[in-house]
């Protein structure tokens, strides 16, 4: 009685709040029991929704294009292609500077493919610069060592760059990150070099240039840096860096290796200026197309709708979203026949399993095994034997045709086509797929219990009305069941539609594969993936919705 | 008793000691009768030259470039040589997957001194690829079914009155345009030039859409052989070898046609990264398989022509039916008519994502 007067929380025996310590309680019992399943639940993230999230993750990834040209992604965005018809030289320098560090890590060729999967040409431009980066890095390199041979002596480098000061570990650090973004490995080891402080403000672009040498040569070579005569790519570096006003200043500098620096400061005019423009062009012609660029430029973010948009048959353009050329659309159409075909091909299991399971539930025990087994050797047989044999008995030169020809029903000449289209593939999915429908059917038609029947027709009802009214309500969990099964495997189904399919047969999932195995496309093949899981979440939910997934049943 | 013990533990603790000694090499090829050939002129002789190695054979050729892809991802790779199309040896180099081959450094020179690269010559196509054959797709037709002029031009093909009938085609553009264009009067050294624009792609699809109805679409090699031997298919392009086994093996009543072939290359590359002993061990076997001599006994088992220059002298006869090999050769100067031709690697390279979406579409019209 005395709770009634007592406004406060009912308490436990030791103090605490029921409410609190029977939540503690069953909190503990929870995580015991999560601690028991954690095993498979671990086991199941890391092989399996891990792999699966990470693909479709690449859907939208696009870090590619800022990871191996960084600088020239910055320097683009100054750049307006309304306004100028190509960059400005600006971006065809530092763009020198990136492809050739991404050449020498040879990743220039993966870039060139990834942009070429949007603009048609990429892949051998980027191929054939990056063989040609040192003609370049030459026109500098070669005056430099007809002045003074220190400018090709690796030791006299890493004195020079190395400075007497401190050094300049941003620089390092920064550098570090580029190449381990570009090479996507670890550049933290110790490299034996630390770029001078005052070096790196009088030369700032060679510092960065020689840095990422140094790096590149001890991390990735395995190379002692002061043995090693640094790129082309340095040389061109320094003469930009004293080009660019840095000769002037030259003269104030006294660290190591300031007589050769001085003395090639004041014989500037022996370095060539080179349109980096120019040159470009007169490598691949593609530099001088404005929609290279532009292209790049498009594509340049982290992340992408790129993907996405061409599986709906869109594509990013310098102007917006288009939609793709009439001659190349082609993902809509496929959707919409996986789906429909799918469809059809779950109606046919139906119409043909349901009278097959009605047959195995209501048979005497010892027929109904014999039959179970019919049903299921064709489920054991191999999936490519089962496919040929409907080849064999479908096509114009084969078993049914040679029969109806035969018997006079058909004229030899006017054989029916009955494989390589839609009606082929229909069949031959649909008689491969049966089982799917016949199993859950048969075991849940096996609970329905006979007597329900009997006890309609005693009072009165039809055949027709006892099945329809009594019988077949009973068995939608088993319809239910078998549908879902039948529709997502044949939604995501493409060696059958490959082979009899021909080409108004084929599936969606003909073309995931093609861009996973052949083209290796994997962010286009990644969207596809994502729209198809996504549709068929949707159907899923739909399905709930109207019919409720309670009311589906194995067994 | 005393002495079988003995015998017994010696023998377990040799056959442990051979199984400790022998290393694997995993070498990735095609399977078939493919597989077959290289086994017999290139695994067999190595594996008696160098007893500590034991190849395994793995048929993931057709897989190899997704799968080296992965392999490289997770940085765990188990495979050591790998055989693929040239094709496929572009892409993998350009997306460094691949390891890049100094010719003259790596391989066997030819037995007159000849540097490797300059006996390869014009069939090195990629820095990371070792060319081993030549092969051709090329058209088969069956002789009962062409009356009494069989055809003698690939250009039979596109020909519906002399030649009505289902034909076969590969389910791909490349090939197929080349072919299209050129039957419809573009000189050979034309084609990429015309092909390379809009109102070319769509001369060749106009030519194509003259048989599209008549025209069944295969994507693995052995359903044009299939379907000729049914008779399901009057005339279909196919790889010269499995029209080979399928005329001289299976004496089928089919017949080929070298006019018109389109020239392929098959070979070795190594993938990239390999640890340095299993590195030394992928070079010294490539080394091996492809000299002079390795490269003419593969074709005694397969009708592929050497991609060496200087093994073409020394290919021999079938190692079962005793034929001369050298007239059943793509590369044999009496095979190569005026219109074989050699795809061109880098064009595709360019041109493939884009022509495939169109093709595609195409078909799908």
């Amino acid at each position: 009685m005395s709770d009634a007067t007592n406004n406060g929380p009912v308490l436990s025996a030791d103090g605490v709040p029921l409410k609190r310590s029977l939540a503690k309680a069953l909190r503990r019992e929870k995580l015991r029991a999560l601690m028991l399943i954690a095993p498979l639940l671990i086991f199941v993230l890391i092989t399996f929704i891990a792999p699966i999230a990470d693909m479709l993750f690449r859907s939208v990834e696009n870090g590619i294009v800022q990871d191996t040209i960084p600088r020239s992604v910055q320097a683009l965005e100054d750049w307006n292609p309304d306004e100028q018809d190509l960059p400005p030289e600006q971006v065809y320098r530092e763009f020198f500077f990136d492809l050739f560090l991404a050449a020498e890590a040879k990743q220039h060729t993966r870039l060139g493919s990834r942009l070429n999967y949007e603009k048609t040409g990429i892949s051998s431009t980027f191929r054939s610069t990056g063989r040609r980066m040192d003609d370049i890095g030459k026109q500098f390199k070669d005056p430099m060592e007809d002045l003074d041979k220190s400018w090709d002596d690796a030791a006299f480098w890493h004195e020079l760059m190395s400075g007497s000061d401190a050094g300049n570990s941003d620089l390092l650090k920064e550098q570090r990150s580029r190449l381990a973004k570009l090479t996507r490995e670890n550049m933290n080891g110790d490299i034996g070099f630390v770029p001078g402080v005052e070096i790196s403000e009088l030369l700032p672009r060679t510092a960065r240039e020689y840095t990422a040498f140094a790096i590149f040569t001890n991390q990735v070579d395995g190379k002692v840096v002061a043995e090693e005569e640094p790129w082309e790519a340095v040389h061109a570096a320094l003469a930009l860096d004293l080009q660019e006003g840095a000769a002037s200043r030259a003269a104030g500098y006294s660290g190591p290796g300031a007589e050769q620096l001085r003395t090639l400061a004041d014989n500037l005019d022996t370095l060539p200026v080179v349109d980096f423009r120019e040159a470009y062009i007169d490598i691949d012609k593609g530099w001088g197309d404005p929609d290279v660029w532009e292209t790049i430029k498009v594509f340049s973010k982290k992340y992408t709708s790129g993907y996405f948009l061409n599986s709906v048959d869109l594509q990013k353009t310098p102007d917006g979203i288009e939609k793709r050329d009439e001659d190349q659309r082609i993902y809509i159409t496929l959707f919409q026949r996986t789906i429909f075909m799918s469809l059809t091909i779950m109606f046919s299991c139906v119409l043909l399993g349901y009278p097959i399971a009605f047959l195995l539930a209501n048979l005497p025990t010892k027929t109904s095994n014999l039959l179970l087994i019919l049903v299921l050797l064709p489920f054991w047989t191999s999936l490519l034997v089962r496919t040929s044999a409907w080849k064999i008995l479908l096509q114009q030169q084969g078993v049914i045709n040679d029969i109806l020809v035969w018997i006079g029903l058909v004229d030899d000449a006017n054989r029916l086509v009955m494989i390589n289209n839609q009606f082929g593939t229909i069949v031959a999915m649909t008689h491969i797929l049966l089982p799917f429908m016949i199993l859950p059917l048969y075991s849940v038609m096996q609970t329905i219990p006979v007597t329900y029947v009997r006890a309609a027709k005693s009072l009165g009802a039809t055949n027709w009305t006892a099945f329809w009214r009594v019988y077949f309500p009973q068995s939608i969990p088993g319809i239910g069941a078998g549908c879902i099964l039948v529709f997502i495997l044949s939604i995501g189904y493409y060696i059958t539609p490959e082979l009899v399919g021909g080409t108004k047969g084929v599936f969606i999932s003909n073309r995931i594969a093609y861009h996973i195995s052949s083209s290796l496309n994997w962010g286009l093949g990644a969207a596809l993936g994502t729209i198809l899981l996504a549709a068929v979440l949707i159907l899923y939910w739909a399905y709930d919705k109207i019919v409720g997934i309670d009311n589906v049943k194995l067994g | 008793m005393n002495l079988n013990k003995t015998m017994i533990i010696a023998g377990a603790a040799a056959l442990f000691a051979g199984s400790a000694i022998a290393e694997d090499m995993t070498i990735v090829s095609w399977g078939g009768a493919y597989s077959a050939s290289q086994d017999k002129a290139y695994h067999q002789p190595y594996m008696a030259m160098n007893p500590g190695v034991n190849i395994i054979n793995d048929e993931s050729s057709p897989e190899a470039v997704a799968k080296l892809r992965a392999m490289n991802e997770t940085g765990n790779i188990t495979w050591d040589v790998v055989d693929v199309t040239g094709e496929s040896a572009i892409r993998l180099c350009d997306e460094g997957l691949a390891m890049e081959i100094d010719f003259d450094e790596m391989l066997a020179p030819a037995p007159d001194g000849t540097p490797a690269s300059e006996d390869f010559g014009d069939m090195i196509i990629s820095d990371c690829f070792i060319p081993q054959i030549v092969y051709s797709t090329t058209m088969g037709y069956r002789t009962d079914l062409v009356g009494d002029t069989p055809p003698t031009s690939m250009c039979a093909l596109f020909d519906l009155e002399a030649y009505p009938g289902k034909r076969a085609l590969e389910k791909r553009p490349i090939n197929n345009m080349e072919w299209a264009l050129m039957c419809d009067g573009v000189a050979k050294e034309d084609v990429y030039d015309v092909l390379e624009t809009d109102e070319g792609q769509a001369r060749a699809f106009a030519k194509l859409d003259t048989i599209k109805d008549q025209t069944v679409w295969w994507s693995a090699a052995a359903e044009p052989i299939q379907a000729l031997a049914d008779g399901e298919v009057v005339i279909g392009s196919t790889y010269n070898g499995r029209l080979f086994s399928a005329i001289a093996e299976q004496n089928q009543p089919i017949a080929m046609l070298w006019d018109g072939q389109a020239f392929d290359l098959d070979g070795w590359i190594i993938p990239a990264g390999l640890p340095e002993d299993r590195l030394k061990r992928a070079l010294d076997y490539v080394y091996f398989a492809t000299d002079t001599q390795r490269l003419a006994d593969q074709a005694k088992y397969i009708s592929y022509g050497p991609a060496r220059k200087s093994s073409a002298p020394l290919v021999g006869q079938h190692a079962d039916l005793g034929i001369e090999m050298a007239p059943h050769m793509p590369t044999d100067p009496n095979n190569v008519t005026e219109n074989a031709f050699l795809y061109n690697y880098e064009w595709w390279a360019d041109y493939r994502d884009d022509l495939d979406a169109k093709f595609q579409a195409w078909l799908a019209q």
